[in-house]
């Protein structure tokens, strides 16, 4: 455990990984997600089609398998050959998350009752105002708890990229179990309680969020 | 069709529908071509590329030490979890203090935690050597997460029979216990069941994370044949198209519950997510 302690620096930069990794696929994966959740409730068939065929895919596949395409197969098609780690971990945890947040958002737009949209129409409001003053606001409300959850659960996901070289909370945890065998017990909670903060620090800020914006329905 | 985005399109409107068709058709088939001749270009189409996947003994391989072990290693820790589910759950619930935050703490502390980082400390501290094995570390790792889920689903399952029920058995006179065992459970478990099954795909991907410490599986079983044949691409194909059907026939049965048990316009459980304890908001639950 002193170990740990004297060399703490060390897990305060795994953290700082888990954290860039989460932050900016959690970004990437909100921009891709959003777009195909565009794409479903679109108006174009071929398009809603495709963005189904993607989330249907992509929630059916373990994260590890993302994870054995993006840095194991696709060097072998020549793809991702000098991209570094992290950018590697971004795109697959991206390609991940993104097929959650897209039914996170699906099922905010979803949750408006179509009366709204229709009165906002009777009322004369044009497209633009349709969407910018009765139906995104109450969309976007209704996306705040699960999109919360997807991105707690990406905040947890990251921990696959231990498995192919990224120093991470996790791999840095097997890195110092396997020097400290006595004390493996502790080193662990360590590592749990840093996690744990992290994922109630994104349910707290989530809370806060949803309550500021909640509404009566 | 009227939507809640836009009205009946007119005729215009389904003019330029048709160009975006056309031109998405025109991207899709592009990127298809765009990645067939990636493939040719690189060799990825050779027959000897594929050849582990049309042979009978390297089939039998995948499917029997592959994908079985996945399968049983899922199935396993579904068990014990629904079996750990039901008690936290319930503890959860339990009226005692001293019952009930304990078993908060445990649900907590498992589902806020990474299950691989879990699953890397359950073998490193009592799987190697002499140890329970990386099978058995991967289905304790894998009940613990998935149990702790559970309990949460099984607690708020309990909390989704209308409160007339219990009202009605404890006004006839029945204990706590019988309230739980005759009234509530046998109706909670109608709603719990599609959200049951949804875990279970959860439970049933995340054997994957086997392939860290060299449990058996899928993910583990392709590394020795691609490492042999030097067929990444095929063999990451054939397992994520294993764990898609498993999947996809795991979310059928999940459909066909909802249908028989729910019915088709109740709205899917409410599960708090992780980190989030006793107040209960979310009408969808996030993903694994």
């Amino acid at each position: 455990m002193d170990d740990v302690f004297s060399s703490f620096d060390l897990v305060l930069r795994a953290f700082w990984l888990t954290l860039q990794l989460l932050v900016l696929s959690g970004v990437a994966s909100l921009l891709l997600g959003t777009l195909l959740a565009a794409l479903r409730v679109g108006p174009v068939k071929v398009l809603n089609r495709l963005g189904t065929l993607y989330v249907s895919v992509v929630r059916n596949t373990p994260l590890l398998v993302m994870f054995i395409f993006v840095f194991i197969a696709s060097p072998t098609l020549d793809l991702f050959v000098g991209t570094p780690f992290l950018v590697k971990g971004v795109i697959a945890l991206t390609i991940y998350t993104s097929a959650f947040v897209c039914e996170a958002v699906r099922s905010g737009i979803n949750s408006v009752s179509l009366g709204q949209a229709e009165a906002a129409r009777a009322i004369g409001l044009t497209f633009g105002g349709t969407m910018r003053e009765v139906i995104l606001p109450q969309a976007f409300r209704a996306t705040v708890p699960p999109l919360a959850s997807v991105l707690i659960a990406l905040a947890k996901n990251t921990s696959v990229a231990a498995a192919f070289g990224l120093m991470e909370a996790t791999a840095r945890m097997r890195f110092f179990t396997n020097n400290n065998a006595n004390d493996r017990v502790l080193i662990f909670l360590t590592f749990a309680i840093g996690y744990i903060i992290i994922v109630e620090v994104m349910s707290a800020g989530a809370y806060s969020f949803e309550r500021r914006w909640r509404v009566a329905r | 069709m009227t939507s809640l985005l836009f009205d009946v399109p007119g005729p215009r409107t389904r003019a330029r529908h048709r160009i975006y068709s056309v031109a998405a058709w025109l991207l899709v088939a592009a990127i298809v071509a765009a990645a067939v001749w990636r493939m040719q270009t690189e060799g990825q189409l050779d027959y000897d590329k594929w050849e582990p996947l049309l042979t009978p003994e390297y089939i039998r391989v995948i499917l029997v030490d592959g994908l079985l072990n996945t399968l049983r290693m899922a199935a396993l820790a579904v068990l014990f979890a629904l079996a750990f589910g039901i008690v936290f759950g319930i503890g959860k619930l339990s009226d005692h203090r001293w019952v009930r935050i304990p078993c908060w703490l445990v649900v907590e502390f498992f589902r806020a935690v990474p299950l691989l980082l879990l699953i890397i400390f359950i073998f490193y501290r009592f799987g190697i050597g002499d140890g329970i094995g990386a099978y058995w570390s991967v289905v304790i790792g894998l009940t613990l997460y998935n149990g702790s889920v559970l309990a949460e689903i099984f607690r708020a399952g309990v909390l989704a029979v209308p409160k007339g029920q219990s009202e009605a058995a404890y006004a006839i006179g029945m204990r706590k216990t019988q309230v739980m065992a005759t009234v509530l459970l046998p109706q909670a478990v109608k709603i719990m069941i599609p959200a049951i099954i949804s875990q279970c795909v959860v439970a049933l991907k995340d054997t994957s994370l086997g392939y860290y410490i060299g449990a058996p599986g899928l993910t583990a079983i392709g590394k020795p044949i691609y490492v042999e044949f030097k067929n990444q691409v095929q063999m990451a194909i054939a397992i994520a198209a294993l764990y898609i059907v498993a999947n996809l026939v795991l979310s059928y049965l999940a459909n066909l519950a909802q249908r028989r048990f729910v019915g088709e316009r109740r709205k899917p459980l409410d599960v708090s997510m992780a980190g989030r304890t006793d107040r209960d908001t979310g009408i969808f639950k996030g993903g694994s």
